[in-house]
């Protein structure tokens, strides 16, 4: 089986025993330099040379995996690493729940399992390439960093999906490795799969809503393929987790620093004009919100699914902490949700497999109404009278049940017309991002931010708010 | 899971383009865009949504007659490009949960009719120069990419994501229904191994993989495909309109047939339907051309031209088409048609003469393509069908072709009451069945000495002469007649309707298969075989259970 130890000196840093496996790694390292190729050409390349304060995993144990230094991206260790297991793993859930979980492939499922594994692979590019200029206006070199971590774990999480891809799906597998590294975020010709993957993410405001709405969906997806049957994908994406933990704290603090900001500023200002004081709106925030929180809803799928009922079923994907759960077969049982009938609102039960991606939805929306909460609480701390919300999950949706009507943000139906005068309230409009970007300018000097966000409340692994976390100037 | 009642109300097969739901046609000189765009709330049944451009009957009743009036309306169209006008998918075949509410015979006849709509398709590039493109600009899946495979070339967006796929056999438990097995391998010449593949494949193969496999003649990038589809398509109009002869064509109108409808009839002008469904019976009649018929095709094409629509050969065989699907949808219970053709029997023969002279003619040509076409669909009807050749009838030429085409063929031979029935030109191959040879062929497979002595001449016969020459099944005396149809039809009502069906199907085509017929028995041999078995449509069954939160259990045991 599989060892607990990483060798973290081979030219993949593994925990795998790639070196006792010749042939998977002849073909790992086949795919490097494609993979290097791909991250010179579409990953923050104008730092490439910036010794940047990093977290590398060197370790699968829960304490002290990660170890600190400054390192530039290219000498990034990507590597590949499975969570150990004490004992024996088992099915979680559907029809085949507590018998043993498949360590190969079965073969009954070997083209779904692969979709599933590319879905959720091609993530990971997608969001390097959306970000990739965003270091030249960073608020601050803390931010950069941010950035940058997140980043190149991104890049970790498309080595370890294509671990899987390489391991176990044959050269259907290594085409589709290849494939990862073609798509292109917002290309027309070659896309990334998922909608939000490929809108564009073109400053700071979208960044932190990215990592807190759409990352957060990936949260929840790796949550879900935690408890899958096949062990070896259950294995990598809880480490994954670990990593991606990180991602939503800068997403979530993110935002809530701005937020903290602009209620300085709406308090300096005579008029209580934010904009007036270079900062950012709250109406603005709002409407980011709006945008990227129902793009981030639409990758969850559709709200009754046979797709969902399947991977269910056949103990592919599980439900948030499935193994937390009383009950695994979910078979007679049904979910009630509002559907469009006749021009209004009905509510229909569906058999509650055909709705675990709403059930997985759930999750996810109760654990952003958290953020906003916080955030509230931030601007209540800052004497400030605005408040936040997240809009309905019927709000501004592409994929589901949702996708052929119109809602306005508190989960009306509204006719088109109403829809055209008034989606300009409620999402981002073209004009948002000439004003972001004429206030987004960068900020290099060590322990000195934007006007735009507040300071974090410390820094990062113990080191002082002031840290040269990107040694611009070597 | 017998519901919905299949003649809950009465499927209409007659549209026309103010009536469409489902597509949109446009025409830009010789190439016209075909676009589907599936109302979801447009089904003809009530109890599912046709998403994601899948279809139901009423969906191909228009496709069927977008093809028709291609063909009659829009002569000058030489390239038809199938594509879709969603954005996010070509076409997702047949509606799955139609087809899993359905009843059986709902589902064989709904998949009978669009196979011969796709049939339709591939006459139309043979005998019309009009040939289809199927420009897939997304996911096309199922009975979308047969649809694709029933144009001659086919276009894929190379998107990264756009596949074309046949998952019936990996997601459904059935078979493709609409020819696509055998389309890939004997069309496309797809190596069969790797058909194998593919069809165990449920997402299907996209991209350059699909050009070396042969399922599509070429790839484009998203950004480059219209223009290349323009591209492709403005070369191949220029290429057919060289092959074609320049006459100026200009298209007929075809209006509304109107039948008059009351209870257990269904009267046109030139056919009548009538049933009775207690008896399980149906009467189906066809009058034949008129002297003025006849004088009117003698006055030559631009006159033909002008009758448009109202041409007797048209209009009489749109009729029997027309009732022969009523028949097939709409009267589950009737067992035995009893067909006639009434007429001068001088007058049918003159008119075919006449008809053969105009063959030249694009419209002549179109007029007799689609009588062949009525005739397929009878050959292809799982209903016992009886020529009775009494009193009045003149079963001659093409009217030839129904006595032929009917299981059995009963004459009365009576010098009070003479019958003629005749050869005309139609019957030495204007009318081909679906495997692609005469009625008079296939009906004389086993007596070749018989066809060599009818030789190709026209000519009418009496009776006996005709019983001589093996075209009579069983010849009767006046003082016969009555008792023995009416003994053989209610022995004939009394036998297993699913053995007829089977039994005729077997009998009807003699000698060699061809691509089309391999289709509809296969689709009748396989597809309806694995219809009614709990692998597919039991409680457990995998057509059943799609969509629904149980998975499908199997009966392991092949048969």
């Amino acid at each position: 089986m599989l060892s607990n130890n990483v060798d973290l000196n081979a030219k993949i840093p593994n925990n795998v025993g790639l070196a006792d496996d010749p042939k998977l790694l002849r073909a790992l390292e086949k795919w490097l330099p494609s993979y290097l190729e791909w991250w010179h050409d579409m990953g923050p390349t104008d730092f490439e040379d910036k010794p940047v304060y990093l977290r590398t995993a060197v370790s699968v144990e829960n304490d002290g995996w990660a170890h600190y230094e400054h390192v530039r991206m290219p000498d990034y260790r990507w590597g590949i690493f499975l969570n150990p297991r004490e004992q024996a793993s088992t099915i979680r859930c559907g029809d085949d729940a507590g018998k043993p979980a498949w360590s190969e492939v079965p073969g009954e499922h070997r083209n779904a399992l692969r979709r599933i594994i590319v879905t959720q692979a091609d993530t990971e590019p997608a969001s390097v390439e959306q970000q990739r200029l965003l270091g030249h206006i960073a608020p601050s070199l803390y931010d950069m960093r941010n950035l940058f971590q997140v980043n190149v774990e991104e890049g970790r999480h498309l080595w370890a999906m294509v671990y899987l891809l390489h391991k176990y799906f044959g050269r259907d597998g290594r085409d589709e490795a290849d494939a990862l590294l073609e798509r292109r975020s917002g290309d027309p010709d070659k896309p990334r799969i998922l909608g939000a993957f490929n809108q564009p993410c073109d400053h700071w405001l979208s960044f932190f809503a990215f990592t807190m709405f759409t990352d957060r969906d990936g949260k929840y997806q790796l949550a879900a393929l935690s408890q899958s049957g096949f062990d070896p994908l259950a294995r990598s994406t809880e480490f994954m987790l670990t990593e991606e933990a990180h991602h939503l704290f800068v997403g979530e603090t993110g935002l809530d620093r701005i937020i903290k900001r602009s209620a300085e500023l709406q308090r300096l200002d005579p008029n209580g004009d934010v904009r007036n004081q270079g900062g950012i709106d709250f109406d603005l925030i709002q409407r980011t919100i709006n945008y990227w929180f129902t793009y981030s809803l639409d990758l969850f799928g559709g709200e009754i699914s046979s797709n969902a009922a399947d991977f269910f079923a056949t103990g592919l994907k599980g439900r948030y902490r499935e193994d937390r759960l009383p009950e695994h077969r979910a078979l007679d049982q049904s979910y009630r949700l509002p559907v469009v009938d006749g021009g209004r609102l009905v509510e229909r039960d569906v058999p509650l497999r055909n709705a675990m991606n709403e059930v997985l939805r759930d999750s996810y929306i109760t654990d952003c109404e958290r953020a906003l909460r916080k955030w509230n609480r931030t601007l209540e701390e800052a004497g400030s009278p605005t408040r936040l919300s997240l809009p309905s999950r019927r709000f501004h949706r592409h994929q589901g049940i949702y996708a052929d009507h119109r809602f306005n943000p508190e989960g009306e139906l509204v006719s088109q017309s109403a829809w055209d005068r008034d989606h300009g309230r409620w999402l981002l409009r073209p004009e948002d991002n000439d004003y972001l970007l004429s206030i987004m300018k960068p900020v290099y000097e060590p322990g000195k931010f934007a006007n735009w966000i507040a300071p974090p409340n410390k820094g990062i692994e113990g080191q002082p708010v002031e840290f040269e976390y990107v040694k611009l100037h070597d | 899971m017998e519901s919905p009642p299949t003649h809950a109300t009465p499927v209409d097969f007659e549209t026309d383009p103010s009536r469409y739901r489902h597509w949109r046609v446009s025409y830009d000189g010789p190439i016209a865009t075909l676009a589907m765009a599936v109302d979801p709330e447009g089904g003809l049944r009530s109890g599912y949504e046709l998403k994601l451009n899948s279809y139901d009957l009423g969906v191909d009743i228009e496709l069927a007659d977008v093809v028709r009036r291609m063909r009659f309306e829009h002569p000058e169209v030489r390239v038809v490009v199938l594509t879709s006008g969603l954005d996010n998918v070509f076409c997702a075949g047949a509606n799955i949960h139609m087809l899993a509410a359905s009843t059986h015979a709902w589902k064989v006849n709904f998949c009978k009719f669009t196979n011969e709509t796709r049939c339709e398709i591939e006459d139309a590039e043979a005998y019309s120069g009009q040939v289809y493109i199927a420009a897939v600009n997304g996911p096309c899946a199922g009975g979308g990419y047969e649809l694709a495979l029933a144009c001659r070339e086919i276009y894929l967006q190379d998107d990264g994501s756009s596949a074309v796929s046949l998952p019936e056999v990996p997601l459904l438990g059935v078979l493709p229904g609409t020819g696509g097995l055998t389309r890939l391998v004997d069309k496309r010449k797809v190596r069969r191994d790797r058909a194998d593949i593919f069809s165990t494949t449920a997402e299907g193969i996209r991209g350059k993989k699909a050009v070396e496999w042969r399922l599509v003649d070429g790839v484009y990038p998203r950004s480059r495909f219209r223009e290349a589809i323009a591209g492709r398509s403005a070369a191949l109009a220029a290429e057919l309109a060289r092959a074609l002869p320049a006459a100026e064509r200009r298209g007929i109108h075809l209006g509304p047939l109107l039948p008059e409808l009351s209870a257990g009839r269904r009267r046109y002008r030139h056919v009548e339907l009538s049933w009775d469904d207690n008896a399980r019976l149906a009467r189906l009649t066809i009058h034949g051309p008129t002297a003025e018929d006849v004088a009117l095709l003698g006055r030559g094409a631009e006159a033909a031209h002008a009758a448009g629509d109202q041409l007797w050969a048209l209009r009489a065989f749109r009729e029997l088409d027309d009732a022969i699907l009523h028949l097939r949808v709409n009267l589950p219970g009737v067992g035995v048609v009893l067909v006639r053709a009434v007429g001068d029997a001088a007058q049918a023969l003159a008119h075919d003469h006449a008809l053969t002279e105009l063959r030249g003619d694009w419209f002549i040509n179109e007029v007799i393509r689609h009588m062949a076409r009525a005739l397929r669909r009878v050959d292809l009807s799982s209903r016992t069908f009886f020529a009775l050749g009494d009193a009045g009838t003149a079963f001659v030429g093409a009217l030839f072709e129904l006595a032929l085409a009917a299981d059995r063929f009963y004459a009365l031979d009576d010098e009070d009451a003479p019958v003629q029935v005749g050869l005309s030109p139609l019957n030495f191959g204007a009318l081909p069945m679906t495997h692609g040879v005469t009625r008079l062929r296939a009906h004389l497979h086993g007596e070749p000495e018989q066809l060599s002595r009818l030789g190709e001449a026209a000519q009418l016969l009496s009776v006996g002469d005709a019983d001589e020459a093996g075209l009579v099944t069983v010849r009767l005396d006046g003082i016969d007649w009555d008792d023995d149809t009416r003994v053989a039809i209610e022995e004939r009502l009394s036998l297993s309707p699913d053995a007829l069906s089977g039994m005729e199907a077997n009998l009807r085509f003699p000698g060699a298969e061809n691509e089309d017929s391999k289709i509809f028995a296969r689709l009748s041999a396989w597809q309806n075989w694995i219809f009614i078995r709990p692998n597919a449509t039991g409680a457990h069954g995998a057509l059943t259970l799609y969509g629904k939160p149980e998975r499908p259990h199997f009966d392991w045991n092949r048969v």
